[in-house]
Protein backbone atom coordinates (compact mmCIF):
# COMPACT_ATOMS: atom_id res chain seq x y z
CA UNK A 1 0.00 0.00 0.00
CA UNK A 2 1.95 2.98 -1.20
CA UNK A 3 -0.41 5.41 0.47
CA UNK A 4 0.31 3.96 3.86
CA UNK A 5 4.01 3.60 3.37
CA UNK A 6 4.15 7.41 3.36
CA UNK A 7 3.94 7.48 7.12
CA UNK A 8 7.30 5.80 7.45
CA UNK A 9 9.34 7.67 4.87
CA UNK A 10 8.69 11.36 5.41
CA UNK A 11 8.90 12.42 1.81
CA UNK A 12 10.58 15.56 0.56
CA UNK A 13 8.58 18.49 -0.76
CA UNK A 14 7.22 17.63 -4.19
CA UNK A 15 7.76 19.85 -7.15
CA UNK A 16 4.40 21.22 -8.29
CA UNK A 17 4.10 19.56 -11.69
CA UNK A 18 0.57 20.10 -12.94
CA UNK A 19 0.50 17.02 -15.19
CA UNK A 20 1.61 14.81 -12.35
CA UNK A 21 -0.84 16.44 -9.96
CA UNK A 22 -3.69 15.75 -12.37
CA UNK A 23 -2.67 12.13 -12.59
CA UNK A 24 -3.07 11.87 -8.83
CA UNK A 25 -6.82 12.53 -9.23
CA UNK A 26 -8.32 9.57 -11.07
CA UNK A 27 -11.70 11.20 -11.76
CA UNK A 28 -10.06 13.88 -13.90
CA UNK A 29 -9.50 11.41 -16.72
CA UNK A 30 -13.20 10.64 -17.17
CA UNK A 31 -15.48 12.17 -19.76
CA UNK A 32 -18.90 13.80 -19.44
CA UNK A 33 -21.18 13.70 -22.49
CA UNK A 34 -18.15 12.41 -24.40
CA UNK A 35 -16.14 15.50 -23.53
CA UNK A 36 -13.21 15.56 -21.12
CA UNK A 37 -14.39 16.47 -17.63
CA UNK A 38 -13.70 20.13 -16.86
CA UNK A 39 -14.34 20.31 -13.16
CA UNK A 40 -14.70 23.90 -12.02
CA UNK A 41 -16.68 23.36 -8.85
CA UNK A 42 -14.06 22.64 -6.23
CA UNK A 43 -15.53 25.30 -3.94
CA UNK A 44 -18.58 23.05 -3.64
CA UNK A 45 -16.49 19.96 -3.15
CA UNK A 46 -12.99 19.07 -4.27
CA UNK A 47 -12.02 15.88 -6.07
CA UNK A 48 -10.00 13.25 -4.26
CA UNK A 49 -6.44 12.13 -4.91
CA UNK A 50 -5.69 8.42 -5.22
CA UNK A 51 -3.88 8.51 -1.88
CA UNK A 52 -7.14 9.40 -0.11
CA UNK A 53 -9.18 6.84 -2.04
CA UNK A 54 -6.61 4.14 -1.29
CA UNK A 55 -6.54 4.84 2.42
CA UNK A 56 -10.33 4.70 2.71
CA UNK A 57 -10.44 1.45 0.82
CA UNK A 58 -7.56 0.01 2.82
CA UNK A 59 -9.27 0.78 6.12
CA UNK A 60 -12.48 -0.97 5.17
CA UNK A 61 -10.72 -3.91 3.56
CA UNK A 62 -8.06 -4.55 6.16
CA UNK A 63 -8.45 -2.63 9.33
CA UNK A 64 -11.94 -1.74 10.39
CA UNK A 65 -13.59 -1.76 13.83
CA UNK A 66 -15.03 0.85 16.17
CA UNK A 67 -12.64 3.23 17.87
CA UNK A 68 -11.81 3.73 21.53
CA UNK A 69 -13.80 0.65 22.45
CA UNK A 70 -12.34 -2.69 21.53
CA UNK A 71 -9.58 -4.16 23.63
CA UNK A 72 -8.38 -5.97 20.56
CA UNK A 73 -5.79 -5.14 17.99
CA UNK A 74 -8.04 -4.17 15.09
CA UNK A 75 -9.79 -1.54 17.15
CA UNK A 76 -6.54 -0.35 18.64
CA UNK A 77 -4.97 -0.02 15.21
CA UNK A 78 -7.84 2.05 13.83
CA UNK A 79 -8.03 4.10 17.01
CA UNK A 80 -4.44 5.07 16.61
CA UNK A 81 -5.00 5.98 12.95
CA UNK A 82 -7.98 8.12 13.98
CA UNK A 83 -5.90 9.90 16.58
CA UNK A 84 -3.03 10.23 14.14
CA UNK A 85 -5.40 12.00 11.76
CA UNK A 86 -6.19 14.42 14.57
CA UNK A 87 -2.50 15.04 15.04
CA UNK A 88 -2.13 15.72 11.32
CA UNK A 89 -4.92 18.29 11.51
CA UNK A 90 -3.26 19.84 14.54
CA UNK A 91 0.00 20.24 12.68
CA UNK A 92 -1.74 21.50 9.56
CA UNK A 93 -3.42 24.36 11.38
CA UNK A 94 -0.73 24.66 14.07
CA UNK A 95 -3.02 24.17 17.04
CA UNK A 96 -1.25 23.99 20.39
CA UNK A 97 -2.54 20.55 21.31
CA UNK A 98 -4.75 17.94 19.70
CA UNK A 99 -7.24 18.47 22.51
CA UNK A 100 -8.17 21.55 20.50
CA UNK A 101 -9.11 19.54 17.41
CA UNK A 102 -12.71 18.30 17.51
CA UNK A 103 -13.93 16.09 14.69
CA UNK A 104 -17.44 16.87 13.41
CA UNK A 105 -19.31 15.78 10.34
CA UNK A 106 -18.52 19.03 8.58
CA UNK A 107 -18.20 22.79 8.89
CA UNK A 108 -21.94 23.14 9.32
CA UNK A 109 -21.92 20.92 12.38
CA UNK A 110 -18.82 22.67 13.69
CA UNK A 111 -20.54 26.08 13.59
CA UNK A 112 -23.73 24.66 15.05
CA UNK A 113 -21.67 23.13 17.82
CA UNK A 114 -20.40 26.58 18.76
CA UNK A 115 -23.82 28.21 18.57
CA UNK A 116 -25.34 25.42 20.67
CA UNK A 117 -22.66 25.49 23.40
CA UNK A 118 -20.79 28.77 23.52
CA UNK A 119 -24.03 30.31 22.28
CA UNK A 120 -25.89 28.99 25.30
CA UNK A 121 -23.69 31.10 27.54
CA UNK A 122 -24.91 34.30 25.86
CA UNK A 123 -27.72 36.46 27.18
CA UNK A 124 -30.48 38.54 25.69
CA UNK A 125 -29.00 41.72 24.26
CA UNK A 126 -25.55 40.22 23.67
CA UNK A 127 -24.40 40.76 20.12
CA UNK A 128 -23.08 38.39 17.49
CA UNK A 129 -21.49 40.04 14.45
CA UNK A 130 -21.40 38.34 11.05
CA UNK A 131 -20.84 39.74 7.56
CA UNK A 132 -23.13 40.10 4.56
CA UNK A 133 -21.23 37.49 2.57
CA UNK A 134 -21.65 34.53 4.89
CA UNK A 135 -22.74 31.08 3.82
CA UNK A 136 -26.15 30.11 5.22
CA UNK A 137 -24.37 27.80 7.63
CA UNK A 138 -22.81 30.83 9.30
CA UNK A 139 -26.11 32.74 9.37
CA UNK A 140 -28.87 30.35 10.36
CA UNK A 141 -27.26 28.99 13.56
CA UNK A 142 -27.05 32.56 14.86
CA UNK A 143 -30.63 33.33 13.80
CA UNK A 144 -31.78 30.26 15.67
CA UNK A 145 -29.84 31.42 18.69
CA UNK A 146 -31.36 34.89 18.39
CA UNK A 147 -34.84 33.40 18.34
CA UNK A 148 -34.05 31.20 21.33
CA UNK A 149 -32.34 33.62 23.66
CA UNK A 150 -32.69 37.12 22.29
CA UNK A 151 -29.16 37.85 21.18
CA UNK A 152 -28.81 40.59 18.58
CA UNK A 153 -27.43 39.63 15.19
CA UNK A 154 -25.46 42.39 13.47
CA UNK A 155 -24.42 42.19 9.85
CA UNK A 156 -21.35 43.99 8.49
CA UNK A 157 -22.11 45.39 5.01
CA UNK A 158 -20.45 44.14 1.83
CA UNK A 159 -19.00 46.68 -0.60
CA UNK A 160 -19.83 46.88 -4.31
CA UNK A 161 -16.64 44.93 -4.95
CA UNK A 162 -17.83 42.16 -2.67
CA UNK A 163 -15.37 43.10 0.01
CA UNK A 164 -15.67 43.51 3.76
CA UNK A 165 -13.59 46.27 5.28
CA UNK A 166 -11.94 46.20 8.63
CA UNK A 167 -13.42 49.62 9.36
CA UNK A 168 -16.93 48.36 8.83
CA UNK A 169 -16.29 45.40 11.10
CA UNK A 170 -14.87 47.72 13.73
CA UNK A 171 -17.94 49.94 13.42
CA UNK A 172 -20.20 46.99 14.14
CA UNK A 173 -18.38 46.09 17.35
CA UNK A 174 -19.60 47.29 20.69
CA UNK A 175 -19.26 46.48 24.35
CA UNK A 176 -22.07 44.02 23.87
CA UNK A 177 -20.35 42.07 21.13
CA UNK A 178 -19.65 38.57 22.37
CA UNK A 179 -18.75 36.85 19.11
CA UNK A 180 -17.59 37.78 15.63
CA UNK A 181 -18.26 34.95 13.17
CA UNK A 182 -16.83 35.52 9.69
CA UNK A 183 -15.77 33.60 6.63
CA UNK A 184 -12.08 33.31 5.83
CA UNK A 185 -12.89 33.23 2.10
CA UNK A 186 -16.35 33.84 0.62
CA UNK A 187 -17.58 30.70 -1.12
CA UNK A 188 -19.81 32.71 -3.47
CA UNK A 189 -17.34 35.41 -4.56
CA UNK A 190 -13.89 34.25 -3.54
CA UNK A 191 -13.24 37.35 -1.42
CA UNK A 192 -10.44 36.87 1.10
CA UNK A 193 -11.23 38.58 4.39
CA UNK A 194 -8.66 40.23 6.70
CA UNK A 195 -9.32 37.68 9.42
CA UNK A 196 -6.23 38.34 11.45
CA UNK A 197 -7.04 42.04 11.75
CA UNK A 198 -10.70 41.30 12.40
CA UNK A 199 -9.67 38.94 15.17
CA UNK A 200 -7.42 41.55 16.76
CA UNK A 201 -10.19 44.17 16.60
CA UNK A 202 -12.72 41.80 18.15
CA UNK A 203 -10.33 40.76 20.91
CA UNK A 204 -9.60 44.37 21.69
CA UNK A 205 -13.19 44.81 22.85
CA UNK A 206 -13.32 41.41 24.52
CA UNK A 207 -15.31 39.49 21.88
CA UNK A 208 -14.49 35.97 20.73
CA UNK A 209 -13.92 35.06 17.09
CA UNK A 210 -15.09 32.17 14.95
CA UNK A 211 -13.65 31.78 11.46
CA UNK A 212 -15.65 29.80 8.91
CA UNK A 213 -12.65 28.34 7.18
CA UNK A 214 -14.50 26.07 4.81
CA UNK A 215 -12.97 27.73 1.76
CA UNK A 216 -9.98 29.26 3.49
CA UNK A 217 -8.43 25.99 4.56
CA UNK A 218 -8.10 24.82 0.96
CA UNK A 219 -6.39 27.92 -0.39
CA UNK A 220 -4.55 29.68 2.41
CA UNK A 221 -2.06 28.46 4.96
CA UNK A 222 -3.76 28.50 8.34
CA UNK A 223 -1.94 29.02 11.62
CA UNK A 224 -4.52 29.33 14.35
CA UNK A 225 -1.97 30.51 16.89
CA UNK A 226 -0.82 33.27 14.64
CA UNK A 227 -4.40 34.21 13.75
CA UNK A 228 -5.31 33.96 17.42
CA UNK A 229 -8.92 33.11 16.53
CA UNK A 230 -10.96 31.30 19.16
CA UNK A 231 -12.59 28.89 16.71
CA UNK A 232 -11.84 27.78 13.18
CA UNK A 233 -14.30 25.51 11.37
CA UNK A 234 -13.90 23.57 8.13
CA UNK A 235 -15.02 20.53 6.15
CA UNK A 236 -12.73 17.79 4.90
CA UNK A 237 -14.38 17.47 1.51
CA UNK A 238 -13.24 20.86 0.26
CA UNK A 239 -9.69 19.98 1.23
CA UNK A 240 -9.49 16.99 -1.13
CA UNK A 241 -10.62 14.72 1.69
CA UNK A 242 -13.78 12.64 2.02
CA UNK A 243 -17.15 14.04 2.97
CA UNK A 244 -18.74 13.31 6.32
CA UNK A 245 -15.80 14.77 8.26
CA UNK A 246 -15.10 18.26 9.47
CA UNK A 247 -13.10 20.00 12.13
CA UNK A 248 -13.80 22.49 14.83
CA UNK A 249 -10.64 23.99 16.19
CA UNK A 250 -11.26 25.70 19.52
CA UNK A 251 -8.87 27.20 22.04
CA UNK A 252 -8.52 24.76 24.89
CA UNK A 253 -9.78 27.09 27.60
CA UNK A 254 -12.80 27.98 25.48
CA UNK A 255 -13.68 24.35 24.86
CA UNK A 256 -13.21 23.53 28.53
CA UNK A 257 -15.54 26.31 29.57
CA UNK A 258 -18.29 25.30 27.14
CA UNK A 259 -21.06 22.84 28.00
CA UNK A 260 -21.11 19.67 25.88
CA UNK A 261 -22.86 19.60 22.51
CA UNK A 262 -24.55 16.24 22.02
CA UNK A 263 -24.88 13.60 24.72
CA UNK A 264 -24.02 9.98 24.16
CA UNK A 265 -21.21 7.49 24.23
CA UNK A 266 -17.57 8.60 24.27
CA UNK A 267 -18.25 12.05 25.69
CA UNK A 268 -18.54 11.00 29.32
CA UNK A 269 -16.15 9.82 31.98
CA UNK A 270 -18.77 8.54 34.38
CA UNK A 271 -22.54 8.10 34.11
CA UNK A 272 -25.18 7.51 36.74
CA UNK A 273 -28.86 8.31 36.42
CA UNK A 274 -28.39 11.20 38.83
CA UNK A 275 -25.49 12.86 37.09
CA UNK A 276 -22.71 12.35 34.61
CA UNK A 277 -19.24 13.72 34.18
CA UNK A 278 -17.83 14.84 30.89
CA UNK A 279 -14.85 13.30 29.24
CA UNK A 280 -11.67 15.25 28.64
CA UNK A 281 -11.19 17.20 25.44
CA UNK A 282 -11.75 16.55 22.63
CA UNK A 283 -13.92 13.50 23.45
CA UNK A 284 -16.33 15.78 25.34
CA UNK A 285 -17.53 17.09 21.98
CA UNK A 286 -17.47 13.81 20.08
CA UNK A 287 -20.55 11.94 21.27
CA UNK A 288 -21.27 8.64 19.57
CA UNK A 289 -19.29 6.69 17.00
CA UNK A 290 -17.43 9.34 15.04
CA UNK A 291 -16.79 9.40 11.27
CA UNK A 292 -13.76 7.16 11.75
CA UNK A 293 -12.65 6.30 8.25
CA UNK A 294 -13.46 9.78 6.88
CA UNK A 295 -11.17 11.20 9.58
CA UNK A 296 -8.39 8.89 8.49
CA UNK A 297 -9.10 9.93 4.90
CA UNK A 298 -8.83 13.58 5.89
CA UNK A 299 -5.46 12.80 7.44
CA UNK A 300 -4.36 11.34 4.10
CA UNK A 301 -5.61 14.43 2.25
CA UNK A 302 -3.66 16.70 4.56
CA UNK A 303 -0.60 14.59 4.04
CA UNK A 304 -1.10 14.80 0.30
CA UNK A 305 -1.32 18.59 0.28
CA UNK A 306 1.48 18.94 2.77
CA UNK A 307 3.67 17.07 0.31
CA UNK A 308 3.78 20.29 -1.71
CA UNK A 309 5.00 23.74 -0.90
CA UNK A 310 1.68 25.48 -0.34
CA UNK A 311 2.91 28.67 -1.90
CA UNK A 312 3.32 26.71 -5.17
CA UNK A 313 -0.32 25.64 -5.02
CA UNK A 314 -1.43 29.16 -4.15
CA UNK A 315 0.60 30.65 -7.01
CA UNK A 316 -0.94 28.23 -9.48
CA UNK A 317 -4.47 28.89 -8.25
CA UNK A 318 -3.86 32.61 -8.40
CA UNK A 319 -2.65 32.31 -11.97
CA UNK A 320 -5.91 30.55 -12.84
CA UNK A 321 -7.93 33.22 -11.07
CA UNK A 322 -6.17 36.07 -12.88
CA UNK A 323 -6.38 34.30 -16.23
CA UNK A 324 -10.06 33.41 -15.84
CA UNK A 325 -10.91 36.95 -14.75
CA UNK A 326 -9.17 38.36 -17.83
CA UNK A 327 -10.74 35.90 -20.21
CA UNK A 328 -14.24 36.37 -18.83
CA UNK A 329 -13.94 40.09 -19.34
CA UNK A 330 -13.45 39.50 -23.05
CA UNK A 331 -17.05 38.25 -23.24
CA UNK A 332 -19.74 40.76 -24.01
CA UNK A 333 -22.24 41.84 -21.40
CA UNK A 334 -20.66 39.91 -18.60
CA UNK A 335 -20.91 41.20 -15.07
CA UNK A 336 -18.33 39.89 -12.65
CA UNK A 337 -19.67 39.77 -9.14
CA UNK A 338 -16.92 40.02 -6.59
CA UNK A 339 -13.95 42.07 -7.70
CA UNK A 340 -12.22 42.56 -4.39
CA UNK A 341 -8.50 43.11 -4.46
CA UNK A 342 -7.81 40.00 -2.45
CA UNK A 343 -9.52 36.93 -3.81
CA UNK A 344 -8.92 33.24 -4.00
CA UNK A 345 -9.80 30.58 -6.53
CA UNK A 346 -13.33 31.56 -7.57
CA UNK A 347 -15.04 33.78 -10.13
CA UNK A 348 -18.74 34.54 -9.95
CA UNK A 349 -20.59 36.20 -12.80
CA UNK A 350 -23.81 36.74 -14.68
CA UNK A 351 -24.27 37.11 -18.41
CA UNK A 352 -26.96 39.47 -19.59
CA UNK A 353 -29.83 37.61 -21.24
CA UNK A 354 -28.77 34.18 -20.05
CA UNK A 355 -29.87 32.81 -16.72
CA UNK A 356 -27.17 30.97 -14.75
CA UNK A 357 -29.15 27.71 -14.75
CA UNK A 358 -29.55 27.69 -18.48
CA UNK A 359 -25.85 28.38 -18.85
CA UNK A 360 -24.92 25.57 -16.47
CA UNK A 361 -27.13 23.07 -18.29
CA UNK A 362 -25.49 23.89 -21.59
CA UNK A 363 -21.97 24.03 -20.13
CA UNK A 364 -22.50 20.56 -18.72
CA UNK A 365 -22.90 19.28 -22.27
CA UNK A 366 -19.37 20.47 -22.93
CA UNK A 367 -18.18 18.55 -19.89
CA UNK A 368 -17.91 21.75 -17.84
CA UNK A 369 -19.13 21.56 -14.22
CA UNK A 370 -19.85 24.95 -12.70
CA UNK A 371 -22.19 25.94 -9.95
CA UNK A 372 -25.25 28.00 -10.86
CA UNK A 373 -27.40 29.27 -8.05
CA UNK A 374 -27.32 31.31 -4.89
CA UNK A 375 -24.39 29.39 -3.41
CA UNK A 376 -26.14 29.15 -0.05
CA UNK A 377 -25.67 32.91 0.29
CA UNK A 378 -29.07 34.39 -0.56
CA UNK A 379 -28.59 37.62 1.38
CA UNK A 380 -25.42 38.21 -0.63
CA UNK A 381 -27.28 37.58 -3.89
CA UNK A 382 -29.91 40.12 -2.76
CA UNK A 383 -27.11 42.57 -2.04
CA UNK A 384 -26.08 42.37 -5.70
CA UNK A 385 -29.63 42.34 -7.03
CA UNK A 386 -29.43 38.88 -8.57
CA UNK A 387 -31.08 35.59 -7.67
CA UNK A 388 -28.18 33.50 -8.86
CA UNK A 389 -24.74 33.62 -10.40
CA UNK A 390 -22.50 31.21 -12.25
CA UNK A 391 -19.44 30.36 -10.21
CA UNK A 392 -16.33 28.72 -11.58
CA UNK A 393 -13.96 27.71 -8.82
CA UNK A 394 -10.51 26.20 -8.95
CA UNK A 395 -8.58 23.51 -7.23
CA UNK A 396 -4.90 22.71 -7.39
CA UNK A 397 -5.51 20.44 -10.41
CA UNK A 398 -7.20 22.89 -12.79
CA UNK A 399 -5.48 24.25 -15.88
CA UNK A 400 -5.55 27.33 -18.09
CA UNK A 401 -6.80 25.07 -20.88
CA UNK A 402 -9.83 24.30 -18.76
CA UNK A 403 -10.49 28.02 -18.43
CA UNK A 404 -10.37 28.20 -22.23
CA UNK A 405 -12.91 25.37 -22.45
CA UNK A 406 -15.15 27.33 -20.09
CA UNK A 407 -14.90 30.48 -22.17
CA UNK A 408 -15.62 28.59 -25.41
CA UNK A 409 -18.54 26.83 -23.86
CA UNK A 410 -19.96 30.11 -22.56
CA UNK A 411 -19.77 31.59 -26.03
CA UNK A 412 -21.55 28.56 -27.41
CA UNK A 413 -24.21 28.71 -24.71
CA UNK A 414 -24.84 32.32 -25.53
CA UNK A 415 -25.36 31.50 -29.16
CA UNK A 416 -28.08 29.09 -28.16
CA UNK A 417 -29.72 31.28 -25.54
CA UNK A 418 -29.42 34.80 -26.83
CA UNK B 1 -14.58 24.10 -31.93
CA UNK B 2 -15.84 21.04 -30.12
CA UNK B 3 -18.88 22.79 -28.73
CA UNK B 4 -20.16 23.59 -32.21
CA UNK B 5 -21.54 20.10 -32.82
CA UNK B 6 -25.30 19.84 -32.87
CA UNK B 7 -26.62 18.71 -29.54
CA UNK B 8 -30.16 17.57 -30.23
CA UNK B 9 -31.11 17.34 -26.57
CA UNK B 10 -30.06 20.90 -25.93
CA UNK B 11 -31.81 22.13 -29.05
CA UNK B 12 -35.02 20.41 -28.05
CA UNK B 13 -34.78 21.91 -24.57
CA UNK B 14 -34.15 25.40 -25.87
CA UNK B 15 -36.56 25.42 -28.80
CA UNK B 16 -37.37 28.74 -30.42
CA UNK B 17 -40.73 28.95 -28.78
CA UNK B 18 -39.19 28.42 -25.32
CA UNK B 19 -36.56 31.08 -25.89
CA UNK B 20 -39.18 33.42 -27.28
CA UNK B 21 -41.49 33.06 -24.28
CA UNK B 22 -38.46 33.15 -21.98
CA UNK B 23 -37.36 36.52 -23.35
CA UNK B 24 -40.74 38.09 -23.98
CA UNK B 25 -43.10 36.52 -21.51
CA UNK B 26 -46.83 36.98 -22.07
CA UNK B 27 -49.19 37.97 -19.29
CA UNK B 28 -46.44 39.02 -16.94
CA UNK B 29 -47.72 40.99 -14.01
CA UNK B 30 -50.50 40.81 -11.48
CA UNK B 31 -54.25 40.43 -11.91
CA UNK B 32 -55.43 43.23 -9.63
CA UNK B 33 -58.91 41.80 -9.06
CA UNK B 34 -57.73 38.28 -8.37
CA UNK B 35 -59.60 35.55 -6.52
CA UNK B 36 -56.48 33.69 -5.58
CA UNK B 37 -52.77 34.28 -5.44
CA UNK B 38 -49.89 31.97 -4.72
CA UNK B 39 -46.14 32.37 -4.57
CA UNK B 40 -44.02 29.44 -5.68
CA UNK B 41 -40.38 29.00 -4.86
CA UNK B 42 -37.64 26.67 -5.81
CA UNK B 43 -35.45 26.91 -2.72
CA UNK B 44 -32.60 25.11 -4.45
CA UNK B 45 -32.01 27.89 -6.93
CA UNK B 46 -33.92 30.87 -5.58
CA UNK B 47 -36.29 31.07 -8.53
CA UNK B 48 -39.74 32.34 -7.68
CA UNK B 49 -43.00 32.92 -9.44
CA UNK B 50 -46.23 34.48 -8.20
CA UNK B 51 -49.47 33.53 -9.89
CA UNK B 52 -52.68 35.55 -9.61
CA UNK B 53 -55.96 34.22 -10.98
CA UNK B 54 -59.46 35.64 -11.45
CA UNK B 55 -62.23 33.02 -11.64
CA UNK B 56 -65.88 33.65 -12.45
CA UNK B 57 -68.93 32.13 -10.73
CA UNK B 58 -69.07 29.22 -13.17
CA UNK B 59 -65.50 28.20 -12.31
CA UNK B 60 -63.95 29.57 -15.45
CA UNK B 61 -60.53 31.23 -15.44
CA UNK B 62 -61.17 34.81 -16.50
CA UNK B 63 -57.66 36.03 -16.20
CA UNK B 64 -54.30 34.94 -14.87
CA UNK B 65 -50.86 36.49 -14.77
CA UNK B 66 -47.52 35.61 -13.37
CA UNK B 67 -44.73 37.61 -11.89
CA UNK B 68 -41.36 36.12 -11.28
CA UNK B 69 -37.68 35.66 -11.74
CA UNK B 70 -36.14 32.57 -13.13
CA UNK B 71 -34.42 30.71 -15.91
CA UNK B 72 -35.61 30.53 -19.51
CA UNK B 73 -37.40 27.27 -18.82
CA UNK B 74 -39.42 28.41 -15.83
CA UNK B 75 -40.33 31.76 -17.33
CA UNK B 76 -41.32 30.22 -20.68
CA UNK B 77 -43.36 27.59 -18.90
CA UNK B 78 -45.16 30.27 -16.87
CA UNK B 79 -45.80 32.40 -19.94
CA UNK B 80 -47.14 29.50 -22.00
CA UNK B 81 -49.22 28.40 -19.05
CA UNK B 82 -51.04 31.72 -18.89
CA UNK B 83 -51.94 31.45 -22.58
CA UNK B 84 -53.08 27.85 -22.31
CA UNK B 85 -55.15 28.19 -19.18
CA UNK B 86 -57.08 31.41 -19.75
CA UNK B 87 -60.70 30.66 -20.38
CA UNK B 88 -60.56 27.06 -19.17
CA UNK B 89 -62.75 25.70 -16.42
CA UNK B 90 -60.79 25.07 -13.23
CA UNK B 91 -61.45 21.32 -13.27
CA UNK B 92 -59.91 21.18 -16.74
CA UNK B 93 -57.01 23.27 -15.50
CA UNK B 94 -56.35 20.71 -12.79
CA UNK B 95 -56.25 17.93 -15.34
CA UNK B 96 -53.95 19.94 -17.52
CA UNK B 97 -51.55 20.59 -14.64
CA UNK B 98 -51.21 16.85 -14.12
CA UNK B 99 -50.77 16.22 -17.80
CA UNK B 100 -48.00 18.80 -18.11
CA UNK B 101 -46.10 17.17 -15.26
CA UNK B 102 -46.34 13.84 -17.07
CA UNK B 103 -45.29 15.45 -20.32
CA UNK B 104 -42.19 16.86 -18.67
CA UNK B 105 -41.28 13.45 -17.32
CA UNK B 106 -41.30 10.52 -19.64
CA UNK B 107 -44.85 9.50 -18.78
CA UNK B 108 -46.70 11.07 -21.68
CA UNK B 109 -45.51 11.69 -25.22
CA UNK B 110 -46.36 14.99 -26.91
CA UNK B 111 -48.81 13.14 -29.20
CA UNK B 112 -50.53 11.42 -26.30
CA UNK B 113 -50.67 14.73 -24.51
CA UNK B 114 -52.53 16.35 -27.39
CA UNK B 115 -54.70 13.28 -27.99
CA UNK B 116 -55.78 12.88 -24.38
CA UNK B 117 -56.10 16.45 -23.22
CA UNK B 118 -56.42 18.39 -26.41
CA UNK B 119 -60.07 17.68 -27.07
CA UNK B 120 -61.28 20.92 -28.55
CA UNK B 121 -58.17 22.64 -27.20
CA UNK B 122 -55.65 21.35 -29.70
CA UNK B 123 -54.25 24.60 -30.95
CA UNK B 124 -54.07 25.99 -27.47
CA UNK B 125 -52.13 23.03 -26.07
CA UNK B 126 -49.78 22.60 -29.01
CA UNK B 127 -47.13 25.06 -27.75
CA UNK B 128 -46.92 23.28 -24.41
CA UNK B 129 -45.45 20.20 -26.07
CA UNK B 130 -42.20 22.16 -26.34
CA UNK B 131 -41.85 21.65 -22.59
CA UNK B 132 -41.24 17.96 -23.25
CA UNK B 133 -37.61 18.85 -24.09
CA UNK B 134 -36.99 18.94 -20.36
CA UNK B 135 -37.36 15.17 -20.04
CA UNK B 136 -33.70 14.64 -20.97
CA UNK B 137 -32.73 16.97 -18.14
CA UNK B 138 -34.28 15.64 -14.94
CA UNK B 139 -32.51 18.35 -12.92
CA UNK B 140 -34.58 20.93 -14.79
CA UNK B 141 -37.99 19.34 -14.27
CA UNK B 142 -38.64 21.61 -11.33
CA UNK B 143 -37.99 24.66 -13.47
CA UNK B 144 -40.63 23.63 -16.00
CA UNK B 145 -43.07 22.54 -13.34
CA UNK B 146 -42.77 25.41 -10.86
CA UNK B 147 -45.44 27.66 -12.43
CA UNK B 148 -47.90 24.80 -12.78
CA UNK B 149 -47.27 23.58 -9.29
CA UNK B 150 -47.84 27.12 -8.07
CA UNK B 151 -51.06 27.44 -10.06
CA UNK B 152 -52.34 24.23 -8.48
CA UNK B 153 -51.67 25.47 -4.98
CA UNK B 154 -53.33 28.75 -5.96
CA UNK B 155 -56.49 26.91 -7.05
CA UNK B 156 -56.30 24.89 -3.83
CA UNK B 157 -56.40 28.15 -1.89
CA UNK B 158 -52.83 28.03 -0.60
CA UNK B 159 -50.77 31.18 -0.83
CA UNK B 160 -47.42 29.49 -1.19
CA UNK B 161 -45.84 26.53 -2.88
CA UNK B 162 -42.40 25.04 -2.94
CA UNK B 163 -40.79 22.50 -5.20
CA UNK B 164 -39.27 20.78 -2.19
CA UNK B 165 -40.95 18.28 0.11
C1 LIG C 1 -17.91 29.27 3.36
C2 LIG C 1 -18.64 27.99 3.67
N1 LIG C 1 -19.11 27.78 4.91
C3 LIG C 1 -19.74 26.66 5.25
C4 LIG C 1 -20.00 25.66 4.33
C5 LIG C 1 -20.73 24.44 4.74
O1 LIG C 1 -19.93 23.30 4.61
P1 LIG C 1 -20.56 21.85 4.75
O2 LIG C 1 -21.77 21.82 3.87
O3 LIG C 1 -19.46 20.95 4.28
O4 LIG C 1 -20.88 21.63 6.19
C6 LIG C 1 -19.55 25.84 3.02
C7 LIG C 1 -19.84 24.82 2.00
O5 LIG C 1 -20.42 25.07 0.96
C8 LIG C 1 -18.85 27.02 2.69
O6 LIG C 1 -18.39 27.22 1.45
Amino acid sequence: MSALAHDAEKSETRVFDLDLVRRDFPILSRTVHNKPLTYLDSAASAQKPQAVIDVIRYQYEHEYANVHRGAYSLSEALTSKYELAREKVRQFINATTDREVVFTKGATEAINLVSATFGRTLEAGDEVVITGLEHHSNIIPWQLLRDQCGIVLKVVPVSDEGDVSLNDVAAALSKKTKLVAVAHISNALGTLLPIKEITAAAHAIGAKVLIDGCQGIAHEPVDVQDLDCDFYAFSGHKLYGPNGIGVLYGKEDMLNAMPPYQGGGEMISNVTFERSEWAELPAKFEAGTPPIVPAVGLGAAIEYISGFDRTDIAAHENDLLVYATEQLQTLNSIRLIGTAEKKAAAVSFVLEGAHPHDLATILDRSGVCVRAGHHCAQPLMDRFGVTATVRASFGMYNTREEVDVLIDALGHAREILC
Amino acid sequence: MQAAEKDEDILSLYQKIILDHGKSPRNAGVVEQHDCRSEGKNPLCGDRVTVTVAIDDEGQVLDLKFDGKGCAISIASASMMTEAVRGLRTDDVRKLIQAVAKLCKEELSPDQFIAEYGDGLGARLEPLTALSGVRQFPARFKCANLPWHTLLSCLDGSDSATTEG
